[in-house]
Parts: C-alpha cells; structure tokens; sequence
C-alpha cells in the first residue's frame, strides 16, 4: 500500500513537471540558449554570413580590447561616462530618503497625496517620452529659450541638447526628474511602519522635528537604504541605454556613450559583432562579480543576502 | 493621539518657517513634473502658428483638434498605435496567465525535483547573455521581424513567479486539500481555486507588464525592421527626429487647393507634441487609476529583497 501511494505521488509529480515544460523551454530558450553566442566573440564574424564561413580568431577581440591604442582610448572615454553616471547616481540616491522624510513633515494629507501622485508620473513614462518633453521645452526653438530670448536675456539659444557641455549634469538631473517621486515611495512605507511610541517618547523627552528625523526617522529608513544601495553597486555597469540612446546626437556622443550603448553601437550599427560580443562577456562576468561581491557585504553586515 | 500632541505644542516661528519652505519645495517640484505634460497638451490643441512660435506657455489659445486628425493620416500611425494596443493586451495577458501557473505548480510539494526546476527559473533573473547574442538567438528562432518578438520572450517573468508563488503560500493550504478531497486534480485546483484568489496579485503583476510593454522601446530598435511592426514608442522616436519632413507630408495631404489656414497648418512642433500627447495620454490616465496596484507591486518586491 505505501509503496503504491509513494509510487502514485511520484507519478504525480512527474506529471506537474510535464505541465510546466512549456514555460520551463521558454525559459531555457530565452535565458540559457542565448549564451551560446557568446562564441562569436571568438570569430571574426560578418553579418550575412553564417559562423562558420567566417574566420575564427581566438581571444583577438580581447587582446585588441586591452592592447590596440586607439581602442583602448575609446573603451577608457566610455569607461569614464559610465562610472562618472553610476557614481552621480549612487551619490544623488539619498535624495529619495529626504524627499520621503520631508513629504512625511506634511501634515495636510490631500497636498501629500497630490504630490506623491503627480511626482510618481514621470517614473511610468517612457524615455523615448522623456526626451520629447525634453524636446519641447529645451531645444533651441523650445519653450525655455523662446522665452528667454522674448525676455531679452538671451540674444542667441541655448543648446542645451546638442552641445558637449554638462550632459553628465542633464542626464542625472532627467533620471532624477524620472524617478525621485518613484524612489521615495519605498522609504515613505518604511516611515509608516515606524512604531508612533518611539515619537512620543522623543517629544516627552523634549526633541524638536528635526532631532526626531535624525534619531528615529533616519537610522530606521536605513536598512532600506543600505540594500538599494547594494543593488546600485551591483549594477555599476548596466546604466541602461534607453536613456542615452534617446539623447545621444553627434555633438554629445563623447559625454554620454555608456558601456550598455556603446556595445549597441559598434555591434549593431558599426564596427564588428564580434568586438561587441567580446566587450559584453566581459560585462557580464564583472556584473556577476560584484553581485557576489555586494551580497557577501550584504550578508557580513546585516547577516542577511539580497538575492 | 497624534494630532492632538500636535495641538498642544505651541506654534514656533521656526515652524511656520518651516512649513513654508517644506512645502514650496514639495509644490515646486510637484509642478516640475506636471506642467511638461500641461505644455504638451495645451501646446497640440493650441493655434500651430502660435505653439511653433513658442507663444503658448500657460493657456492653450484659438483651441482646435484639427492636429489628431491629421497625424493619424501619417503613414505608420495608426499601424503603431494597434501594434502597441495588441503587444500591450497579448504581452501582458500571457505573462499574468505563465506567472500564476508557475507560481502555483512551484508550490507543489508533490513535484519531481521541485527546487531544481524552481531555481532553473529563479536564477535567469542574475545574468544576461548580452544584447548581441540576444539578437542573434532572436535570428536564429526566426523571431526578430515578427510581431511574436514583442511577447514570446517576456512570457516567463522569474520576478513575477516568486510574487506568485509567495502569496499562494501565505494562504490557507486547506482551500486546496479540500478540493483535492474531493477529488479534483491539480488543473482543477489550478483554475476553480486558486486562481480566482490570486486576483490582487494578479492585478499587480498585470499593471506593471501593461506599462512595461507599451513603454519599450529597445526591441523594437534591435528585433525590428519592418516598418508595419514599429511600435508606438519607436515611431515618436523616429517623428521626433524627422518631424520637419512630416510637416510637409501632412500639409499637402490636408489642404486640398485651400489656402492654408495658419491656424491648423502642420508644422513640426505641432507634429511632436500631438503625438506625444497620443502616446503619453494613456499613462495619464491608467496610472492615477491604478495607484495602488503599482504601489502594491514595489511593496512586495521589497519585502521579498
């Protein structure tokens, strides 16, 4: 009897895995299977011919990567935008916390609502939208210089779009347009989950509002704070390129080509697949080193993982 | 208790200055964020030889609706906004069906090398081939240049599997025996009983692949070269980028013989801010709507982190 009902149970359970093997292939199709290209970063590889027409080369696209000037030059201008934008975001990323601590100082509870309501927006637009608003309001016939130049305080526009001049300064000020409002709805959770006592005790004792935001409000928002910013770290290379995709013309593209366009650009618009390839290996397994790296910090100081 | 420990302080000058700057801060930037999309709007239904001569900044004027007539008229247009509508309704239908299955099949104890299979899926959510061979998996599928692109790959959302997996857990186990009792297989369960109580969760996860599918941007930039498959998104890319020549199309195809009224003539901004109105008003509206799902939706990803 047992052996039979272990037997039945077993039956069952192989059947619960035939009823997931769709999902289970698309999974293997679109995560796993993929890796196989990253064999092209070995060939020399043209675009309509098939791999094995094409010359294998070995590791040339890494030694190129690594030892040709020229290349070097531009993987270190690339190199330079990249870490100058992650290094701006995670510097800029405690402006959520305050934006979350400020707003909770509201007592008006509709002007609260409102604001969290209307500052969240921008996060679900896109960012081919961002740069048409972008657009409208700072090109050089937009809205800022019309009016400037209406006003007589300019007598030529402004490029602010198509010029080399503070693009890391715009990126990071769109970004943060985008999602503070976003960002701080996570610690304005945290903050309705401190307990109310903890405040009362305080203002017994005689602390004023901003004695109470630094003793209680902030050491309790950062555990929130310490893993976001975990996963930025964790993150460094990857800006995204959809941003920078939008606003890159040919005056900025110097300032504003990140890792992720730059292997968009040479791979699928100009130089070689295969040097792209090549570079986005090397991403991939840095990305997955400081993951590790940012959860066994995780681990050691809060003694729990954030994957 | 709050608000009366409130009323017995006494009201200092430092917090009423501190109201003051508090709030015209939050109201500053509030409005930071609201008015591009005011201008936008005011702007499309405003007097194009005005809006293009920048003269309409906080009251639209000499207000008409000719311009959403006429860029649907655009070649593309109207091709992209049902592109975007079915990979938005498609995208998100299945992935909410594929995310409630797994979750629910991965929370059965009784499955053959249950955490084996649910990590294989977890686990693709922390490394990426990379864009490159990405495309290259897409050729060889004979995926790219087809409308499945937009969907077939985004089915299996690991994140979305462990919401799901993580709310059927949290309710009560005996929902399901007493089905099992009565003799219901796992399908059954599946879809009289389980499914019907992971609607909130549901909801959350079809409100974020809503938004996500009408917002993307990049497959259609990577997988895509056939115009009748642009999405929204790419194409107000592609506009913003050509809109003088736009212009040109739309007048000579509107003003038959007319002499061309200043007022509703094409020109290139009012192009750009009447199709950015078009993709950007959905959005509008949904998300005030949806508030909560979103919230909701960040909420349980952070208790999960």
């Amino acid at each position: 009897m047992v052996v039979q009902s272990t037997k039945k149970k077993n039956m069952q359970g192989k059947k619960i895995v035939l009823l997931i093997l769709p999902f289970l292939v698309l999974s293997f199709l679109f995560s796993y299977f993929p890796l196989h290209g990253w064999i092209y970063a070995l060939y020399d590889y043209r675009a309509p011919l098939k791999l094995s027409q094409c010359e294998f080369v070995g590791a040339k696209w890494f030694v190129t990567l690594f030892a040709n000037k020229t290349q070097v030059d531009q993987l270190m201008v690339v190199m330079k935008n990249t870490f100058a934008l992650s290094f701006l975001g995670i510097a800029t990323s405690f402006l959520p916390v305050l934006f979350a601590v400020f707003l909770n100082e509201m007592r008006c509870k509709w002007v609260r609502n409102m604001v969290q309501t209307i500052t969240t927006i921008p996060n679900f637009i896109s960012w081919t939208l961002v740069y048409a608003i972008a657009f409208a309001l700072f090109s050089t016939t937009g809205m800022v210089n019309s009016l400037l130049l209406r006003m007589g305080i300019i007598d030529t526009a402004i490029k602010f779009l198509d010029s080399s001049n503070h693009v890391w300064l715009s990126m990071i000020l769109w970004s943060m347009w985008k999602g503070m409002g976003w960002n701080a709805i996570m610690y304005l959770a945290a903050i309705s989950g401190i307990d109310q006592e903890l405040y009362e005790a305080a203002r017994v004792d005689g602390a004023g509002r901003f004695q109470l935001i630094w003793n209680i409000t902030i050491p309790s928002l950062l555990p929130t704070y310490f893993v976001m910013l975990m996963l930025s770290i964790a993150s460094f290379l990857s800006n995204g390129m959809d941003q920078y995709y939008v606003f890159q013309n040919a005056f900025n593209k110097t300032s504003i080509q990140v890792l992720d366009l730059y292997v968009y650009n040479i791979g699928m618009t100009g130089k070689s697949l295969s040097l792209a390839t090549a570079i986005g290996i090397l991403k991939s397994l840095v990305s997955l080193t400081l993951l590790f790296s940012v959860n066994f910090v995780s681990k050691k100081v809060r003694g729990d993982s954030i994957i | 208790m709050r608000v009366d420990a409130e009323r017995k302080r006494p009201v200092k000058k430092e917090d009423i200055l501190f109201k003051i700057v508090n709030y015209s801060i939050f109201l500053l930037f509030t409005f930071l964020c609201a008015y591009p999309f005011y201008y936008l709007i005011i702007n499309s239904i405003s007097s194009n030889e005005l809006s293009s001569n920048g003269m309409i900044n906080f009251l639209p004027r000499q207000i008409h609706f000719q311009n959403y007539k006429d860029v649907f008229q655009l070649s593309g247009l109207s091709t992209a906004v049902v592109v975007s509508v079915a990979r938005t309704v498609v995208g998100t239908a299945c992935t909410v069906m594929a995310s409630a299955y797994l979750g629910f099949m991965f929370t059965q104890k009784k499955m053959w090398h249950r955490s084996f299979f649910y990590r294989f899926v977890v686990v693709t959510m922390y490394f990426s081939a990379g864009l490159i061979p990405m495309f290259m998996t897409m050729k060889l599928l004979h995926l790219n240049n087809t409308f499945w692109v937009y969907i077939i790959p985004g089915i299996v959302q690991p994140f979305n599997v462990i919401m799901v997996k993580t709310f059927i857990e949290s309710i009560p186990s005996s929902l399901q025996e007493a089905a099992e009792v009565d003799g219901a297989g796992v399908l059954t369960v599946f879809f009289k009983v389980i499914l019907p109580t992971c609607t909130p969760i549901l909801a959350t996860i079809a409100i974020w692949a809503a938004v996500g599918q009408w917002n993307s941007f990049q497959d259609t930039l990577i997988y895509i070269t056939d115009q009748k498959l642009y999405s929204l998104q790419y194409l107000l890319y592609i506009y913003l980028n050509q809109a003088n020549s736009l212009a040109a199309l739309v007048k000579s195809s509107t003003n038959i013989g007319a002499v061309a009224d200043l007022v509703t003539k094409q020109t290139p901004t009012s192009i750009r801010m009447t199709i950015s109105v078009v993709v950007v008003l959905p959005i509008l509206f949904i998300y005030p709507m949806f508030q909560k799902y979103f919230v909701k939706g960040i909420m349980i990803g952070a208790v999960k982190g």
